[in-house]
């Protein structure tokens, strides 16, 4: 059993019911917010508003910087910078996102089913997950873009599996505490069933716990597709993605213009702090209130 | 205890036998017939295709095959490569020392700058501490790739300090070579240590036996090193365990960011060409170094805290 530190104060304020709707978030948690949200217009409507074509190429403009139309130059092809960060978007984001849903739902699906039957059932799914567990994501997701071939399917699909555990982990603790309550057990002798009580009663009482967990696992995500991308195995050249960018820059880099990589990476940066530092107040709020 | 590291041993085994069958029954999981997949799709003269299928015994059912070849990998023959016509053992041999010393680099830096900076921000309150939350908030979010990008553009074009590329030669220029690599590696996790030995030095200061202590007159230094550290040392030890641990599959992005002749390098290599022998037993070699990593750290974690209740699952 893990020992809870309970900050009374935030405690207290979490419980006032004015609060219970809109969770205290402060500046850094809107402004982290404010970034996501853009990130997720950019992932729908970027590659519709981009100035350019992302994949059109001019050599002539090979390398050029910051110019009048183009406020972010051009990378060694002569591609529009800007046009090609705002059509990254879509895969970079939308990749992330489906890898963290894929892993939550089987995660959770995972913690439910080891909470309600425990016994065997527990035994039998923690220790494949223990197997799990011994596969790093990246080194995954190497070994499915060597078998089915470099795609972001392949990627994050191995991505999903390999996090899968980790949620199933997070979640199985507070499914098994939420299954020991009373009410559960009196439901349960008033005749409802399983599911009913698996899907009406369980689990919205552990999603305040699900959604953080998410929200953390989106980061993690972003940060391992795009290292997979930028390794040459995920997203493929001359297909737009921050990951792939910040390779594409690299040579550049080296020979003093680092704009494509450099722009690439505070993309990546700022919207990952912003979804951790999210997450992070998702989670203690989570904690703290759901008891 | 011995029955606490027996049972370890025993799961430590099922997981490598497990993971093992992983690695290699992916191989069958390729589109197309496995030897098209073990030549990576070149047409060879027949006699040649026949060795093959007798040096994979091909012909043998499939169990019968994975048992072959574990068996030769237990005894240290991870196969062939075909493309190259080497053998991995060679190849992984080449590359093994330069993964290694990245690792070990990093979790010097990772247990040195991690640890301390925890400690620092504990101690100091007010602007050392928000300093050192604001560094570690900063580094978290900083990937291995990006933190390479960046660190090749600051110390290596603008000021020259270190080379971008490459792996030295004779100690100092390995070392030079490896500290841009080893510091983009422990980005990540030096914030990681630094943030969990902060939480656990502020969470031991508030304890009553410090108070106790403190009370009873005893210099502040002591009580620091041998009633509040000491305690902490416990949760900080699994995290730094788990870091590196982590750190095993991460070199690998580090290791290409640089142009390292690493395992790590050479397994994304393998993958792009479809070298199946070397994909299969590189990744072998880092699933059994990162599950022995992390059986260790499971291990340490008992024999530091005798309140840890062997046996049952830790929840």
């Amino acid at each position: 059993m893990s020992i809870e530190i309970l900050d009374p104060v935030a405690e207290v304020i979490d419980n006032a019911p004015a609060n219970r709707r809109i969770p205290k978030l402060g500046f850094l948690g809107w402004l982290s917010v404010a970034v996501i949200a853009l990130a997720l217009f950019l992932a729908i409507f970027g590659p519709m508003l981009a100035p350019y074509d992302p994949t059109l190429s001019n050599l002539s403009y090979s390398n050029v910087g910051p110019i009048a139309g183009h406020p972010l130059g051009f990378d060694d092809q002569g591609r529009d910078v800007l046009s090609r960060l705002m059509a990254g978007a879509r895969t970079t984001i939308f990749g992330a996102a489906f890898v963290s849903l894929i892993a939550i739902f089987v995660g959770t699906a995972l913690a439910l089913l080891t909470a309600w039957f425990g016994g065997k059932t527990d035994t039998f799914i923690s220790a494949a997950l223990d197997v799990l567990f011994a596969f790093p994501g990246i080194l995954l997701a190497v070994v499915a873009a060597a078998v089915f071939g470099p795609s972001l399917l392949s990627a994050g699909l191995a991505l999903s599996i390999a996090y899968s555990p980790y949620v199933a982990r997070v979640l199985r603790g507070a499914a098994l505490k939420e299954r020991a309550m009373t009410y559960i057990s009196a439901l349960e002798v008033q005749g409802f069933g399983a599911w009913r009580l698996t899907l009406r009663h369980l689990l919205p009482n552990i999603s305040a716990l699900i959604v953080a967990q998410g929200t953390i696992l989106f980061g993690f995500a972003m940060v391992d597709l795009a290292a997979i991308s930028f390794l040459g195995l995920g997203v493929q050249s001359p297909n737009a993605d921050w990951g792939v960018m910040v390779s594409e820059g690299k040579t550049s880099l080296l020979q003093g213009y680092p704009l494509v990589s450099l722009s690439a990476v505070v993309c990546i940066v700022s919207v990952v702090a912003a979804v951790s530092f999210l997450g992070d107040r998702l989670e203690s709020n989570s904690r703290g209130g759901n008891r | 205890m011995l029955q606490f590291i027996a049972k370890r041993l025993a799961m430590l085994v099922a997981t490598l036998l497990v993971a093992s069958f992983a690695i290699y029954g992916a191989l069958y999981l390729a589109p197309g017939s496995p030897i098209a997949a073990l030549t990576g799709g070149r047409t060879l003269p027949p006699e040649v295709m026949a060795q093959i299928e007798a040096r994979y015994h091909l012909n043998e059912p499939f169990l019968t095959r994975y048992w072959l070849w574990l068996t030769a990998a237990v005894h240290g023959d991870l196969g062939e490569s075909i493309p190259l016509h080497e053998s991995v053992n060679t190849l992984i041999a080449q590359r093994i020392g330069t993964t290694l010393q990245l690792v070990l680099f990093a979790s010097i830096l990772i247990v040195m700058f991690g640890v301390s900076l925890g400690i620092i921000g504990a101690l100091g309150r007010g602007a050392v501490d928000t300093g050192v939350l604001f560094a570690s908030t900063v580094s978290a979010a900083l990937p291995a790739f990006a933190a390479a990008v960046i660190l090749q553009f600051i110390f290596g074009v603008m000021l020259g300090w270190f080379p971008v590329l490459g792996t030295g030669e004779g100690f100092v220029d390995t070392v030079k070579h490896l500290t841009l690599p080893a510091i983009a590696l422990a980005a990540t996790s030096t914030a990681l240590v630094t943030r969990v030995t902060r939480t656990a030095v502020r969470e031991e200061l508030d304890r009553e036996h410090v108070q106790t202590a403190v009370s009873r007159g005893l210099p502040w230094s002591d009580v620091v090193r041998r009633h509040v550290l000491r305690n902490a040392a416990i949760p900080i030890t699994t995290v730094v365990g788990i870091t590196i641990a982590s750190l095993i599959a991460l070199s690998a992005v580090v290791e290409t960011a640089f142009a390292l002749n690493g395992l790590g390098a050479y397994l994304v290599q393998a993958a792009q060409n479809k070298d199946f022998a070397v994909v299969q037993g590189i990744s072998l070699v880092l699933v059994v170094a990162f599950v022995i990593t992390n059986v260790v750290v499971d291990i340490a974690y008992a024999l530091l805290d005798p309140r840890v209740s062997l046996g049952s699952r830790a929840q």
